[in-house]
Parts: structure tokens; sequence; C-alpha cells
């Protein structure tokens, strides 16, 4: 049951991201470019989102355990750190620069597309850096 | 600052952004997880053994379905990449390195840690879209114009 919940929200999600225009890399630099033609279509995407999401974290921060009675991993509240800041900045030069972010991304590969299938391996690549750099646990 | 009122598509992004509200939803009531999709995969490359995988794989799944299925209803959109095939090299690897240390991409900040209201992801969202609002200014008004 909870696999298949992951695969529908998984399908959902995908599904949103293409009506959204977001797999659309032209779109969402159209929307990064406020000094330019600037196009605030995914400012809508990311507030129809939160709209929904509220209720959500907001039921569940009174949850034990999930709907399906799965463990809640809701991230603990952390300190801004100049790693995070560091690495937003990073992913943000990224995403401006090739127009996409990691789901967008990953839909569009569904597609069979070359020039997305490079970006996603190397987003891959660089994922795989930082658990190179990361201390091992013993 | 001109709207770009030919591409603008607020009913569509409306809808679409609803939709990922929805997953989001699901996916952290139903299986307790969220869904920051560079948290997902990064989980599944990761070395460490005692991670479950098996629902990463599924939502994985579900969004590179997602436009076969789109393509069974209706036409696909058009997808415009203006970056050449070093830009999105260098662009893979930056997303890559910097959501895993920034621990979240729009997803998991944009949408799931604005909607818990954690100002440690407003804080992030700020700087990647900071960043991306530069960068984007680089390279259609200073690269491009100078005809570099």
């Amino acid at each position: 049951m909870q696999l298949l919940s992951a695969f529908a929200a998984g399908l959902v999600f995908g599904v949103g991201l293409i009506l959204a225009g977001m797999t659309n890399p032209a779109k969402v630099q159209g929307f990064l470019d406020i000094f330019g033609m600037w196009d605030p279509s995914l400012g809508l995407v990311m507030g129809g989102a939160i709209v929904v999401g509220v209720f959500a974290f907001a039921r569940a921060k009174r949850l034990r355990r999930s709907l399906l009675d799965a463990p809640l991993y809701i991230p603990e509240p952390r300190r801004v750190d100049k790693r995070m800041v560091l690495g937003s900045l990073a992913f943000g030069v990224g995403w401006g620069l090739g127009g996409f972010c990691p789901g967008p991304a990953l839909v569009w590969l569904g597609t069979g597309d070359a020039k997305t299938a490079v970006f996603v391996l190397a987003m891959i690549g660089g994922m795989a850096i930082f658990e190179l750099l990361q201390p091992r646990a013993k | 600052m001109t709207i770009d009122w030919q591409h603008f598509t607020p009913w569509a992004s409306l809808a679409g952004g609803v939709l990922i509200g929805i997953s989001a939803s699901m996916l952290l009531l139903l299986n307790g997880r969220i869904a920051g999709i560079s948290g997902v995969l990064g989980g599944l490359i990761a070395f460490r053994q005692d991670q479950p995988r098996l629902w990463r794989v599924l939502f994985l799944a579900g969004l590179l379905i997602a436009p076969l299925a789109w393509a069974m209803a209706s036409t696909l959109p058009v997808a415009t990449i203006s970056a050449d095939y070093i830009e999105l090299i260098v662009a893979g690897l930056l997303v890559g390195v910097g959501t895993r240390y920034g621990t979240g991409c729009t997803s998991g900040h944009g949408v799931c840690g604005l909607s818990a209201l954690s100002l440690r992801s407003l804080v992030a969202t700020l700087c990647f879209m900071g960043s991306g609002i530069a960068t984007v200014y680089v390279v259609r008004h200073v690269v491009q114009a100078s005809g570099g």
C-alpha cells in the first residue's frame, strides 16, 4: 500500500510539473528573468503547492505515525548554516544556467530527450561527488 | 521589469502547483516522507545501506512515467533547452552538489519547507532564487548581449 501511494504521489507530482510548465527550461528561465521579459507563472506554481501543503504539514505535526502507519520523517528544525547557504547558492546558479531543477529534469528524462539525459547524468554525478566527500560513518 | 503576458499561464501553473501540493501531502501523510526530489534521489545513491529504497524507486518511477501518462490523454508541451551540452553538464553538477549541501531543492525547500513554515527553508529558497536570477541575468543580458 505504501509502495502504491509512493508511485501515485510521483505520478501526480510529475503530471503537476508538466501542467505547470516547469518541464520547459525556457519558461523557468523566463521566471528567473526579472530584469528582462518576466513570466511570473512559476510563482503561482509554488503558491498553489504551498496553499495545499500547509494543511498537510499542520496535520502531520499532530500525528505520531502516518495514516498508513509509517514513521514520520519530518526534518528537525535546524539552524541556518554556511554549508546550506553556499549549497543553495550553487544550486541556483545551475538552475538558472540549465533551466532545470531536479524534479522537472527527471520527468522530462521520461520523454527520452538526449539533452535532459546529459543534465540528469551530471546531476547524479554531482550527488555522488557529495557522497564521496562525506566523512565515512564507522 | 516588464511582464511577459504572452507566455504567462496563470491557471495552468496554479493548477499544476495544486497537483504538486496534493502529491507532497500524499507522500507526507501516507508515507511519512518529504517530497523533496533531490532528497529522494540523493537517498537512493547514498552509500548508507540502512536507507529504505523501494519507495524512492517507485516515487521516481512515477515521475518518469508522467510524460507517458500525459501523452495518452493529450500532446506533451514543448520544452526549449537553450543551454548547450557543456553548459548542461556544468549546470547538472552544480544542481547535484548544491542541492545535497543545501539539503533540498525547489520541492524540498520551496514547496515542503515553506509549507512547514520553516525559516531555514525560506533562507534556502531566497538563496537559490537569488543566484538563479543573477545567473539568468548574466546569461541573457550580459553574455548574449555582448555577442559572446
